[in-house]
C-alpha cells in the first residue's frame, strides 16, 4: 500500500514541480482579460527566458481567483479598477496602464443597426457583458449617458449577459444576437463595428501588475515591462489597441 | 495476505471519501445558515433556483417519455449496428460541456444546420428558456437511457414471454411488466439525469445565454457571483448541493434502500 501512496505523492509533487522542468525554461503564468487573447497569444511565444502560460477569462473572474489564493505571476485586466483594488488589498504590485481600447457596437456584417438609438427598436436582440465584467460595466456607463427612455428600451432588449467579451462575440458570430457592445479590437470577420459618439465613449484603459508572492517575480516584471515596449506592445498595437495613456 | 488487502480497501475508501466530501463540506463550513438564507433573499438567486428546477423538470419529462421506450427497444431487440447505436446514445456522457454547447449551436443554433428550419417553424431557442431545456435534455438524457437500458436488460426474458403468451400485447407487457420491474433502475437513472441537468453550465451558457429569470440557471448565477461576491456564490452553491442531495435521498427512500444499489449492479 505504501508504494501506492509514494507514487501518488510523487505524481502530485511532479505536477507542482513542472515549472522547473521542461527544458530548463521557467514557467510564467499570465492571467489576462479575454479581450487580450489574440495579441498576448501571439507575442508571448517570443518571450525569452520562460514558457508563458496564458489564462484568459473575464477580468473579474481572474481577480476573484487571485483573491481566493490562486497565484498567477502577472494579472492584466480590461480596466484599471480591478488591478487598483487588488493592489490596495496587497495582492498586486503597483499597476501600470499599458493599453487603451474603445467600446463599439458590434453587429453582424449584414446587420441593420447603424446607431445606438437603433438598439432601442423593439425586437432587437442584444448580448452584452454581465455587470461584473469590465466590458459590461463600460456598456452600462454608455447606457447611463443616454436619455432614460432610450436606456430602458435598450436594456429591455438585452437577451443575454455574458461572463466575458468572448461570449458576446460568440453570440454575434453565431447569429444569435443582433447587436452587442464589445471592444473595437474584438471585431472579427463577419462582424462590423459602429463607433460610438464621443460623448458616449467611456475611457477604457488596461491595467496590469505582478501578483504578490509570484513564483517568477523578476520574469513577471520583465513581462509587464514588455507590455509597454517590446513584442507585446507591438502586438497590442497591431491588434488595434491604443498606446498606454501614461507613456 | 487477506488482512493486507482488506486494509488497502479501507484506505482506498477513506481516500476517496475524503477527497469527494472535503470540497462539499467546505461549502457548508464556509457559509453560515444565516448567510444562506440572506443570499436567497438577494434578487436573482431565487429566480435562478426556480428556473433550474423548472427547466430540469421539463428536461426530465422529455427524457423519460422518449428515453424509456427507446431504452426498452435497445434492451430487448438485437439488430445490426446495435452496439453503434448504444455508443451514439451514450456519447454526450463523455462530451465536455463546451463541446456540447458548440455542437448544439452547430446543429440547431440560429446559423446551424437546422437553424433555418427551426426559425421557419417559429421556434426560438437561443436566449429562451426552451433553449436551456434543449441543452439540459442533450447532456442529461444519456444518464437516464443508459440506466434504463441496463434495467430493462436485467429483466428475465421469460417474464416478458410469459406475459405475451398469456395474451398481453407487447405494449401492455411493456407498461404492466417491464416498467414496474425496472422501476428502481428507472428511478435511479432519473435521479442521475436530474443531478446532471441541475448542474449543467457550459452548454447552457454557450447555447442559451445567461439572463436572470429566462436563461440564468443556478450554476450560471453561481458563476456570476463568484467574481463579485464569493459569500453569495457559496451560499447558492450550498442550496444547490442541498437540493441535489435531497433528490438523491428521496429516490433512495421512494425506490427502497436497494434502488440505487440494484441499478448500479445491473449497470
Amino acid at each position: 500500500m505504501r508504494w501506492v501512496l509514494v507514487v501518488a505523492l510523487a505524481l502530485l509533487a511532479g505536477c507542482g514541480d513542472e515549472a522547473g522542468a521542461g527544458g530548463g525554461d521557467a514557467r510564467l503564468v499570465v492571467s489576462a482579460a479575454s479581450s487580450l487573447t489574440k495579441p498576448l497569444t501571439a507575442c508571448s511565444e517570443e518571450f525569452e527566458g520562460a514558457d508563458v502560460r496564458l489564462s484568459f477569462g473575464g477580468s473579474d473572474e481572474l481577480a476573484a481567483q487571485i483573491r481566493q489564493g490562486v497565484k498567477p505571476d502577472v494579472y492584466a485586466a480590461a480596466n484599471t479598477r480591478l488591478p487598483d483594488e487588488l493592489a490596495k488589498e496587497g495582492l498586486l504590485s503597483e499597476p501600470v496602464k499599458f493599453a487603451t481600447n474603445e467600446l463599439v457596437i458590434a453587429v453582424p456584417a449584414d446587420g441593420a443597426a447603424t446607431s445606438v438609438e437603433d438598439l432601442a427598436e423593439p425586437g432587437v436582440k442584444l448580448a452584452i457583458g454581465a455587470e461584473t465584467v469590465p466590458v459590461g460595466s463600460y456598456t452600462r456607463d454608455v447606457l447611463a449617458r443616454l436619455p432614460s427612455g432610450v436606456q430602458k428600451k435598450i436594456l429591455a432588449n438585452v437577451r443575454s449577459e455574458e461572463p466575458d467579451v468572448n461570449g458576446v462575440v460568440g453570440k454575434l458570430t453565431q447569429g444569435a444576437a443582433d447587436a452587442g457592445f464589445v471592444y473595437t479590437t474584438d471585431i472579427v470577420e463577419g462582424l462590423k463595428a459602429i463607433a460610438l459618439p464621443e460623448a458616449l465613449q467611456p475611457s477604457v484603459a488596461y491595467g496590469a501588475g505582478v501578483v504578490e508572492g509570484a513564483k517568477q517575480a523578476d520574469l513577471a516584471q520583465r513581462y509587464l515591462d514588455g507590455l509597454t515596449g517590446g513584442p507585446c506592445a507591438d502586438a497590442l498595437a497591431d491588434a488595434g489597441f491604443g498606446p498606454s495613456p501614461t507613456g | 495476505m487477506r488482512s493486507w488487502f482488506a486494509g488497502a480497501l479501507v484506505v482506498a475508501l477513506g481516500l476517496a471519501l475524503t477527497f469527494l466530501m472535503l470540497p462539499v463540506l467546505a461549502i457548508f463550513l464556509d457559509s453560515s445558515p444565516a448567510d444562506l438564507l440572506a443570499s436567497l433573499g438577494e434578487p436573482g438567486a431565487l429566480d435562478a433556483l426556480w428556473l433550474s428546477l423548472r427547466t430540469t423538470a421539463a428536461a426530465l419529462a422529455i427524457i423519460v417519455v422518449v428515453g424509456t421506450p427507446a431504452a426498452y427497444f435497445l434492451a430487448t431487440r438485437r439488430f445490426r449496428g446495435r452496439a453503434l447505436v448504444i455508443t451514439l446514445v451514450e456519447l454526450p456522457l463523455v462530451l465536455p460541456p463546451a463541446v456540447a454547447g458548440i455542437a448544439l449551436l452547430a446543429a440547431v443554433g440560429p446559423s446551424g444546420l437546422f437553424g433555418g428550419l427551426i426559425a421557419d417553424a417559429g421556434i426560438e431557442l437561443t436566449f429562451q428558456t426552451a433553449g436551456v431545456i434543449v441543452a439540459l435534455t442533450f447532456v442529461a438524457s444519456p444518464f437516464y437511457v443508459r440506466q434504463a437500458q441496463a434495467s430493462f436488460g436485467a429483466i428475465d426474458p421469460r417474464w416478458l414471454e410469459a406475459s405475451r403468451t398469456l395474451g398481453a400485447t407487447e405494449a401492455r407487457t411493456f407498461a404492466r411488466v417491464a416498467i414496474p420491474t425496472a422501476a428502481p433502475g428507472l428511478l435511479a437513472g432519473g435521479a442521475l439525469a436530474t443531478g446532471r441537468a441541475l448542474g449543467e453550465f457550459g452548454a447552457t451558457l454557450m447555447f442559451a445565454g445567461s439572463l436572470q429569470g429566462v436563461t440564468q440557471t443556478a450554476p450560471l448565477a453561481i458563476y456570476e457571483r463568484f467574481s463579485t461576491d464569493f459569500e453569495d456564490a457559496l451560499a447558492l452553491s450550498a442550496v444547490l448541493v442541498a437540493v441535489s442531495a435531497a433528490i438523491l435521498l428521496a429516490v433512495k427512500l421512494v425506490g427502497g434502500a436497494g434502488a440505487l444499489g440494484d441499478a448500479a449492479r445491473s449497470g
